[in-house]
């Protein structure tokens, strides 16, 4: 083993992801200024404007990430269970002492701030989900484990779930993508998948029908496995499964908030509503679309500038840059994005500690879906889903929830030489 | 050494698979798909009209006959017109709170839409604008826009100069530069020359937000296009003279036509009655046009100057005599009798008493009809011809040469052909074969069935002042400040008589101012007038007074048809009006103050004059 260097708490960063980090933060306060951008307040420093608030926004993550930086990395394996315990406390909290916002109570609010308990629960269940599968006793097939790891992904998904926050609830069901990682079997995440898929398609057809269907597919799957008890009982599991979401899914849906119905109705194909929820969708790939292949240039934008795409600070923060910077612009943050996706995947992998590689794919998982739906919420390819784009989005507590995120690993990965957990 | 090692490649695969599927999506989004441009366009863009002026028109003398005054439309875009104070609103622009909710009702039905600026109300006064303008902020949803309307100083040319009025449907389907609530000229000069006279619209982009308030111009007025202001007219109307002229006529019905023979330019063309050219314009243009449009007794906007039917009478002996002349059937020297008729059909048609028999010149300015029913049936029943249909389609093919019977393609709108029977309208009335010269010899004398203009009886004059030519009569003169030719005129239309038969015909006009019918024309020794009376009999009541003429006698300058319905003689009203019209254009002034006032008083519609009942001269 190499000597450690302990004379600096920058030594053994990675750089590029940091440089990543610092570079997204640049240029989405660049498209959030020219969302908001109005000749009437051109001033960088103006604070009643949210380029103005997403700088002291900004100044914070800086100040976590350096925090995070000279906390020590044992820090975080340590209290992981107590960092998951405050989370799941804050999120039933919230529900009695949250401020209501557009339906949802999930807001904590401290004066003009906000914190939103269920952006900071991601990291959290990332450290306990890493804490609990890189204890050296436990091992993915057992079904106590697997049981136990979903369990632990589940218990804030349904509480963010029951604060009408659909959006948020929906993401941290990706983190089974950590579990395959670790060794849960191919076909149970394939099964998870097409459960998923499954109830989307059930709020369309009629339940009687989709039954017949995925009793022929058992039947079908059947004959062709081998004839063992144990594919029997599996499969008959899985059709009971299949029952249940199919005939769960309307009565489900129906509890979602009515904005998130429309929106997955007009995705669907449903409703066609153009002037209401569907505006966003239209609205976004028209701003997107007319950017042309370079852009219309940096505050030239009219769909985003002129409030005719709302949110475009927010959760639309991409169609800014799609319309401004066109085709070229957005397939490089796409880019961006893929590339600091694959690199932390890459420094999970040489990970000696398997607590840092679990924690590192929590991340990844988290960064891919938020940039899956977000980005394909857009351009149409995913129904709109209330998700913010990292580190591009205006707001404070997804942006402190994704510094935090990131540079717990960006810790763990630069002391991956000195601790061998 | 992890046992699911290889699933890292799962995951970068999944990345790079979503990172490739989100690049071909914006690709066909961003640079294939053109339609979320278009849909951006329409929605942050709004394209404002920038109204140019419309051109000014001046007379031959730079005297100006139109121009523009600003207006005022309030204009309205329902959706956003929120929170009015609807009490104060309708107090600043004097209208009542029911008519208030009318015009919104308007605006928001189609054509026009709630979404979409349309006119709520047309062009206010300037007084009204100057109040409403001070609160217009607090209206949300109205703005003025500006606009020129015509304006006429000396309320004269009605029908010359015509209006201009908003485009309609058709115009708008047809034509795409016209949009709904476009102006465009629909008479007169206005239509004749609007090309000219609109300029072309100019377009700005201004940005708008999703709550349609604007938020500048687009790239800073780079796609932006200047609206170019119209170009003016000069025309060679003369405008003292389209001014006397209307005031001659005040009072009775009929038109003046008045050429310059040496260039065809038309110097007035007078209707009567006519209107004041300022009521068509405007907020009250659609009401008074219905008042106009009422009165069928004045039929004020008929343009009798180019669209009155009257027989010529007597002055379509000079073109008789000419043919006979072409025809060689009539010479300076023929002489023919006259037994107070046309001795021939037993004194039908009559004629005056006069010295008998007479020679050419001296029948044209004694105006005997006996000598051109003589001359007429000689013209038509000709050996050669085998018969009388043969004769007389080479009679009607001189007349036509003349400019009758077609038209003349003047550039005013609404010109008619005047009449010339066909050979086939002959057969149809009197049977094929059944007609002869002596059925249709009231041609001879300019009756029967021959009608004509006063733009043709003018333009005759000017064949007449040229010894055998014509330029086609014609109002605009050049274009803009570079006095641009936009159209030829030169051209000489010869008619088919030669040259050398006309002087005999002028002697003899000279001599009917001199010492014949038309002696009361005559202004002073020096200047000649070449005229010829008219005595149009009518079956609809009394003769219309026809006179036309030219002068001087060498080197015309005006060429004039004067004719003034149901007034009897030519020599009582026809005459002198035309006189004075040719004194006042060639010396600018009139010394025959007494002969003017009585003149400009003679009323004839009101039956205060009435007219002698007598055979015509």
């Amino acid at each position: 083993m190499r000597r450690p260097e302990t004379t600096s708490i920058f030594s053994n960063i990675d750089w590029i992801t940091v440089l990543v980090f610092l570079g997204m933060l640049a240029l989405g306060w660049g498209n959030i200024y020219s969302a908001v951008y109005d000749e009437d307040h051109p001033v960088i420093l103006d604070m009643t404007q949210k380029y103005g608030k997403q700088l002291l926004w900004i100044g914070g993550a800086l100040l976590i990430a350096f925090i995070i930086l000279i906390i020590d990395a044992e820090f975080h394996p340590t209290f992981a269970w107590i960092i998951y315990g405050v989370s799941m406390v804050s999120l039933i909290a919230v529900r009695f002492l949250g401020r209501e916002v557009a339906g949802s109570k999930s807001w904590f609010r401290f004066g003009d701030f906000g914190v939103q308990p269920a952006e900071f629960a991601k990291f959290a269940v990332c450290l306990a989900l890493a804490k609990y599968l890189s204890d050296i006793n436990i091992k993915m097939s057992d079904m106590k484990t697997r049981l136990r790891a979903f369990g632990i992904i589940l218990l804030p998904t349904l509480l963010i779930f029951l604060e009408k926050e659909t959006g948020c609830a929906i993401i941290l069901l990706i983190l089974i993508l950590v579990l395959y990682r670790e060794g849960l079997p191919g076909y149970l995440l394939l099964l998870s998948l097409a459960m998923a898929f499954l109830f989307f398609v059930a709020v369309v057809f009629p339940p009687l029908r989709l039954v017949y269907f995925c009793a022929s597919l058992a039947l079908l799957i059947f004959f062709l496995a081998k004839k063992k008890l144990r594919n029997f009982i599996f499969i008959g599991a899985g059709l009971v499964l299949a029952t249940g979401i199919i005939f769960g899914a309307k009565p489900a849906f129906e509890h979602f908030p009515e904005h998130q119905k429309k929106r997955i109705n007009v995705f669907l194909g449903i409703e066609t509503d153009k002037k209401d929820k569907a505006w966003n969708e239209n609205e976004s790939i028209i701003a997107i679309g007319s950017g042309g292949f370079s852009g219309k240039g940096y505050l030239q934008g009219t769909q985003t500038k002129y409030d005719f795409v709302p949110a475009a600070e927010t959760d639309f923060i991409f169609c800014t840059v799609g319309e401004e910077w066109g085709f070229l612009g957005s397939t490089f943050i796409v880019c961006l994005f893929a590339f600091l996706i694959i690199r932390i995947i890459l420094l999970a992998e040489r990970q000696r500690s398997s607590f840092s590689r679990i924690y590192g794919y929590g991340v990844a998982s988290i960064l891919l879906f938020h940039v899956l739906v977000n980005i394909g919420m857009t351009i149409r390819l995913v129904p709109v889903i209330g998700i913010p784009l990292p580190f591009f989005s205006y707001g404070g507590s997804s942006l402190w929830a994704f510094t935090i995120l990131l540079f717990i690993f960006i810790k763990l990965d630069s002391q991956r030489l000195m601790i061998l957990r | 050494m992890n046992p699911f090692n290889e699933r890292k490649y799962i995951f970068i695969g999944l990345v790079l698979l979503i990172a490739l599927t989100y690049t071909i999506r914006l690709f066909y989004v961003q640079v294939i798909d053109d339609r979320y441009k278009l849909d951006a366009r329409n929605q942050a863009f709004r394209y404002v009209t920038d109204y140019p002026p419309r051109g000014f028109v001046y007379d031959r003398n730079g005297k100006l006959l139109v121009y523009n005054q600003i207006a005022y439309d309030l204009m309205v875009t329902p959706k956003q017109a929120k929170n009015i104070d609807t009490v104060l609103f309708c107090k600043l622009l004097g209208i009542t709170q029911d008519s208030y909710i009318r015009k919104m009702k308007i605006a928001k039905s189609a054509p026009n839409s709630p979404i979409k600026a349309s006119i709520f109300e047309k062009q206010m006064t300037a007084e009204t604008y100057a109040a409403l303008q001070e609160k217009l902020y607090k209206f949300k949803g109205f703005f003025v826009q500006t606009r020129t309307i015509r304006k006429y100083p000396d309320r004269i040319g009605a029908h010359l100069l015509g209006y201009i009025g908003e485009v309609d449907k058709d115009i708008t389907e047809k034509n795409p530069y016209y949009h709904d609530g476009d102006y465009i000229g629909v008479n007169g000069i206005e239509k004749t020359y609007e090309e000219y006279l609109r300029g072309k619209k100019g377009t700005r982009i201004v940005m708008v937000d999703v709550h349609n308030a604007t938020k500048g111009s687009f790239q800073n007025g780079k796609y932006d296009t200047a609206s170019i202001p119209g170009q003016y007219l000069t025309t060679g109307l003369d405008e003292e003279i389209q001014a006397l002229g209307e005031q001659l006529m005040v009072n009775k019905r009929g038109g003046i036509v008045a050429i310059d023979p040496t260039t065809g330019e038309i110097i007035c063309a007078i209707s009567s009655p006519t209107y004041d050219p300022n009521l068509l314009v405007g907020r009250e243009r659609s009401h008074n046009y219905g008042m106009l449009f009422s009165d069928t007794v004045g039929v004020p906007l008929y343009n009798r100057a180019l669209m009155g039917y009257y027989p010529p009478g007597s002055t379509f002996k000079l073109i008789n005599g000419l043919i006979g002349q072409q025809e060689h059937v009539l010479f300076p020297e023929t002489r023919y009798p006259c037994a107070r008729g046309y001795p021939v059909m037993g004194g039908k048609p009559g004629c005056h008493a006069h010295a008998s028999p007479l020679d050419l010149q001296q029948a044209v300015t004694q105006s005997c009809n006996s000598y051109f029913c003589f001359t007429f049936r000689s013209i038509i029943d000709q050996k050669k011809f085998s018969t009388t249909e043969e004769g007389y389609r080479i009679w009607r093919n001189y007349v036509l040469s003349f400019g009758i019977g077609r038209k003349i393609n003047s550039d005013l709108p609404h010109e008619l052909k005047g009449m010339v029977p066909t050979p086939e309208y002959y057969d149809k009335y009197f049977g094929h074969g059944q007609w002869k010269s002596s059925t249709i010899v009231s041609l001879s004398i300019g009756q029967g069935e021959l009608l004509i203009t006063p733009l043709q009886m003018a333009n005759i004059m000017c064949i007449m002042a040229n010894r055998g030519y014509y330029y086609v009569p014609h109002i605009l003169r050049s274009v803009g400040e570079k006095k641009q030719i936009v159209h030829d005129w030169s051209q000489k239309n010869y008619t088919l008589i030669e040259k050398k038969y006309f002087d005999i015909m002028v002697d003899g006009m000279e001599q009917v101012v001199q010492a014949g019918t038309g002696r009361i024309a005559k202004y002073d020794d020096t200047t000649h007038i070449c005229g010829k009376t008219g005595t149009a009999q009518n079956p609809h009541g009394e003769n219309h007074s026809v006179f036309v003429a030219f002068a001087p006698k060498d080197h015309p300058k005006i060429a004039i048809a004067v004719v003034v319905e149901n007034a009897g003689y030519g020599a009582e009203v026809a005459a002198p009006i035309a006189s004075l019209l040719i004194e006042k254009y060639l010396t600018r002034k009139i010394k025959r103050a007494d002969l003017e006032k009585k003149m400009i008083e003679k009323d004839i519609i009101h039956g205060a004059y009435k007219i002698r009942k007598e055979r015509k001269n």
